[in-house]
């Protein structure tokens, strides 16, 4: 059969037309918006007036974003938050995993449990802890006068309201931890663990020794993916705290937030999401190298 | 990735151990949840009351009240018309440049397919400031079809990345012998390639329902009074004076309702989903 020309040029085509739209939709929505907001961050913009009252105003916002002391506290907030309640749901995770591995009747039924936390809405869980932490009448202090300890203010002191913060993000995402590490040992080749026994391996020289070198490379997207979370939350906390007492769980992303709609600056907001952008990309770069779908064919 | 496909009967029953450590852990899992479910259920005074009761005589007047003075039926329907419409969407188009992506060799593949990994970790803060200024120069804020735009633009590279892997497990001579028993290429999408993928379009379908149906920030700032999701609409119960713990915690309950629904009936996929791209070999 013979090929005509245009239809070549067409099958060359079809490719585009099949991406398309998705493309367009990220477009629009995602790109569009990221670009728009390096722009902003060059202008001085109060929220609700023209943009014609808008002035450039160089990277004046750049300067002040890194001399504001608040800037650097809701960063610090961020980074301890990431660092504690993260290296907490790893240990967690991981050890309930290795302790759990071996295939029982009815896990099913225990994994579905387990997702529930991280299905429902961020804010329900919000409200739920914000609830459990109330400091009259919240089954936290009632479980503490049971224990016979004294009741406390969970979310009016700034130590307290940082660790309520922790235990939340811990209940939360533990379960997925647990759920990645489990998939990864069951997926495993099992002859390897079956070697070492054999040659004498004990129990924590299997776990240390082989388990746990062979599933690193999902151990640490898993890693990272909570850590890229723990930058992007904001909602479970707006409904728990607002940040509050005082800055002491203000995550970055909440920061953003109030820079804009509270403070009502949009260029300044606008340069805070270029330095939490640049954070996010270089996790997610890491990721990628880590885990990139693509990998396979390219060898 | 498939785990060993195990035959219920045979596997084998754990230790007590194993089953009381299970059992410990979906109890903290569930605690919480079950607490404000119950909450729903009280009046003010007895949620007020400093001693946690067990024993209480279960009232629907939350309900009412955020049914009544809440409009909630509108919120519901426009959380139900937002999430469905963006789920649809973001499988059509997500299955089109997944398919292209992974049977079609062309210029600007690659990066392409990096873009997409990289934007599927996009914090929604950043997003907000820009969207609520270019949807209110496009004169879509304040709409539904506004916050479908950027759920549908959220949840597309996900639903790529995930769509992918299950295209490039369909082997291309299916695809082949197909098309020489005379389909077109869009039969050959339509009767081989599709039922094939529907594992992996039910995990998307989930994700994509959830992020649109629990969304709250972007929402909130896009949605004015009229077209108010159910998540935005929680603000409304939290005032200077405090919380307005009955109706918040019956609005909360119709908010994880669904979700809670989904994880039941669908397990399997949502395992699928949360696993995908990292546990792959």
């Amino acid at each position: 059969m013979h090929v005509s020309i245009p239809s070549a040029r067409l099958a060359r085509l079809t490719p585009y037309v099949y991406i398309a739209p998705a493309v367009l939709v990220m477009l629009a929505g995602l790109v569009l918006p990221i670009a728009d907001a390096l722009r902003l961050s060059f202008y001085d913009w109060p929220m609700g007036t023209d943009w014609d009252s808008a002035r450039w105003a160089g990277l004046e916002a750049f300067g002040e974003m890194l001399r504001s002391p608040q800037v650097w506290t809701s960063m610090g907030v961020t980074l301890a938050f990431v660092l504690i309640a993260v290296s907490c749901e790893m240990v967690l995770g991981v050890a309930l995993a290795l302790f759990l591995e071996q295939p029982v009747r009815g896990m099913r039924a225990f994994r579905t449990v387990f997702v529930l936390p991280m299905m429902i809405a961020p804010i329900c869980v919000g409200l739920i802890w914000r609830y459990m932490f109330d400091a009259n009448f919240g089954p936290v202090n009632q479980f503490m006068g049971f224990l016979g300890l004294a009741p406390q203010a969970w979310l009016a002191d700034h130590r307290l309201a940082f660790a309520a913060m922790v235990v939340t993000d811990i209940w939360q995402w533990t379960p997925f931890v647990f759920i990645m590490v489990l998939a990864a040992l069951q997926g495993m080749d099992h002859s390897i663990v079956e070697a070492a026994r054999i040659d004498g391996a004990n129990w924590w020289q299997q776990i240390v020794r082989v388990k746990l070198p062979v599933i690193k490379p999902i151990l640490i997207v898993t890693l990272l993916m909570r850590m890229i979370d723990g930058f992007r939350g904001l909602e479970v906390i707006y409904v728990m705290t607002f940040g509050g007492p005082g800055q002491s769980t203000e995550l970055f992303s909440l920061h953003i937030y109030k820079a804009a709609f509270v403070s009502q600056k949009l260029g300044y907001s606008a340069a805070l999401s270029i330095l939490l952008l640049a954070v996010v990309t270089v996790l997610s770069l890491a990721v990628l190298m880590m885990a990139n779908p693509l990998k396979g064919e390219r060898r | 990735m498939s785990a060993r496909t195990i035959d219920p009967e045979r596997t084998p029953l754990g230790s007590p151990l194993h089953y009381a450590i299970l059992a410990v852990l979906a109890l903290v899992c569930l605690l919480p949840m079950v607490l404000m479910g119950i909450t729903s259920l009280k009046t003010e005074t007895q949620i007020f009351n400093t001693r946690w009761s067990w024993l209480f005589v279960p009232t629907l007047a939350n309900y009412q009240a955020v049914v009544q003075e809440g409009n909630i039926d509108r919120y519901l329907l426009n959380s139900l018309k937002i999430s469905l419409a963006a789920t649809l969407l973001t499988l059509m188009l997500g299955t089109m440049c997944a398919y292209a992506m992974a049977r079609f060799r062309f210029l600007g593949r690659e990066p392409l397919s990096y873009a997409t990994l990289i934007l599927r970790t996009l914090p929604p803060a950043v997003l907000a400031v820009p969207v609520y200024v270019i949807w209110s120069a496009w004169g879509i804020s304040d709409t539904l079809s506004g916050v479908v735009l950027v759920y549908v633009a959220l949840n597309l590279p996900f639903t790529i990345w995930l769509l992918y892997g299950f295209i490039e497990q369909v082997p291309v001579e299916l695809e082949e012998a197909a098309a020489i028993d005379g389909c077109g290429p869009f039969q050959v999408f339509y009767k081989v390639v599709l039922p094939l993928l529907k594992p992996g379009l039910a995990a998307a379908s989930i994700f994509t329902f959830r992020l649109a149906w629990n969304e709250f920030i972007l929402s909130f700032i896009l949605t004015n009074r009229v077209t108010r999701t159910l998540p935005a609409s929680i603000s409304n119960y939290i005032t200077d004076t405090g919380v307005e713990w009955g109706k918040i915690t019956a609005a909360g309950v119709l908010i994880a309702l669904p979700p809670l629904i989904f994880t039941f009936v669908a397990a399997k996929q949502i395992i699928t989903g949360l696993t995908a791209g990292a546990v792959k070999g």
